[in-house]
């Protein structure tokens, strides 16, 4: 039994192979890129819009929205990023339903990847909005003696989150073949629905972890700001 | 007892002792904040939505604990190094 779809190798000899997982990426990667291209190219501002440019702004804006209620800020910035991992993650486990398909998500080394992708963009973003200086002064707060400990968290959290992903998606598709030999009949549908709404609920997760913590890498020093402020006119 | 029979049998023990126990914690943990949130939206339930999304957030990070309890016991079911490197050599 395979437990990653990266032993799946479909074309060529080792070292050098097409595994399951990046043929599967591409895939998805083509299918967003490729909707969405058509789509935006025939934008329109008359009365009636057309249906597949309703779903996409519905999409967006509803991104936007969380963004807002979540961070309590001007989405702008994050929408990029954390859309682009929300959307990325969701289409990957609801395309499961399509028999032959195998989620890229179920692979450590996708997930660890897209975790990268966070662990990159923390200090990035942080940098770019509160300067290099302020950034590294907020992990010696509240004392330098916590410097070994955030910088843990920041290894730990990474590490999590890829596993979170992984581990559930894989469980998933385990459960599943494992049901399909017990039980063939009806009870493997039943868990592919379970499976299709904890796929939604893992992405939503993902992104909304990475839009946690990018966020807070960025307005910490901006609250601190605010109290010093409040201090300084009393 | 061979050296195979020996990891094959441990590693199953103690794969079953691993998301055993590894589950309790967490299970419990995720009871408490579903009740706690049941009440916060029982006693506020125009603020729904808010506690719908943190208690999602909170949970995920709660079962991280089980999900790596379940790795680890897939990786020695499945993908075990021992074994692998015993059968090899």
């Amino acid at each position: 039994m395979d437990i990653s779809p990266d032993n799946i190798v479909i074309y060529g000899q080792p070292p050098i192979v097409l595994n399951a997982t990046l043929l599967f990426t591409w895939i998805t990667m083509g299918l967003l890129v490729g909707i969405s291209g058509w789509v935006t190219r025939q934008l329109s501002v008359r009365p009636h819009l057309p249906p597949w440019q309703n779903g996409l702004e519905m999409v967006v804006d509803g991104i936007c929205n969380q963004i807002r209620e979540v961070t309590q800020q001007d989405p702008e910035p994050y929408l990029a990023f954390v859309g682009t991992l929300f959307l990325f993650i969701v289409t990957c486990n609801l395309l499961t339903v399509v028999p032959g398909y195998h989620a890229p998500t179920g692979s450590l080394s996708t997930t660890m990847a897209l975790a990268l992708c966070v662990f990159v963009a923390v200090p990035i973003f942080g940098i770019h909005q509160q300067g290099l200086g302020r950034y590294v002064k907020s992990y010696l707060e509240p004392t330098p003696l916590m410097l070994p400990f955030q910088i843990i968290g920041e290894f730990s959290r990474t590490l999590a989150l890829a596993m979170r992903l992984f581990g559930n998606i894989m469980s998933g598709n385990l459960l599943a073949a494992i049901l399909l030999s017990i039980v063939p009949l009806f009870v493997p549908i039943v868990m592919q629905l379970l499976r299709l709404v904890f796929g939604v609920i893992q992405a939503y997760v993902f992104s909304i972890l990475a839009l946690v913590y990018i966020a807070s890498a960025s307005s910490v020093q901006q609250h601190n700001h605010h109290a010093t402020q409040e201090n300084s006119d009393e | 007892m061979s050296d195979l029979a020996m990891i094959g049998a441990v590693s199953m023990v103690t794969a079953g002792l691993t998301i055993a126990i590894g589950s309790i914690g967490p299970a419990f943990g995720e009871g408490w904040a579903v009740a706690r949130a049941l009440g916060a939206i029982a006693q506020q339930p125009d603020k729904a939505n808010t506690i719908t999304r943190t208690l999602f957030v909170g949970l995920a990070m709660v079962e991280s604990t089980a999900i790596y309890c379940l790795v680890v016991s897939m990786i020695l079911l499945f993908v075990n190094p021992f074994w692998n490197h015993f059968k090899g050599g």
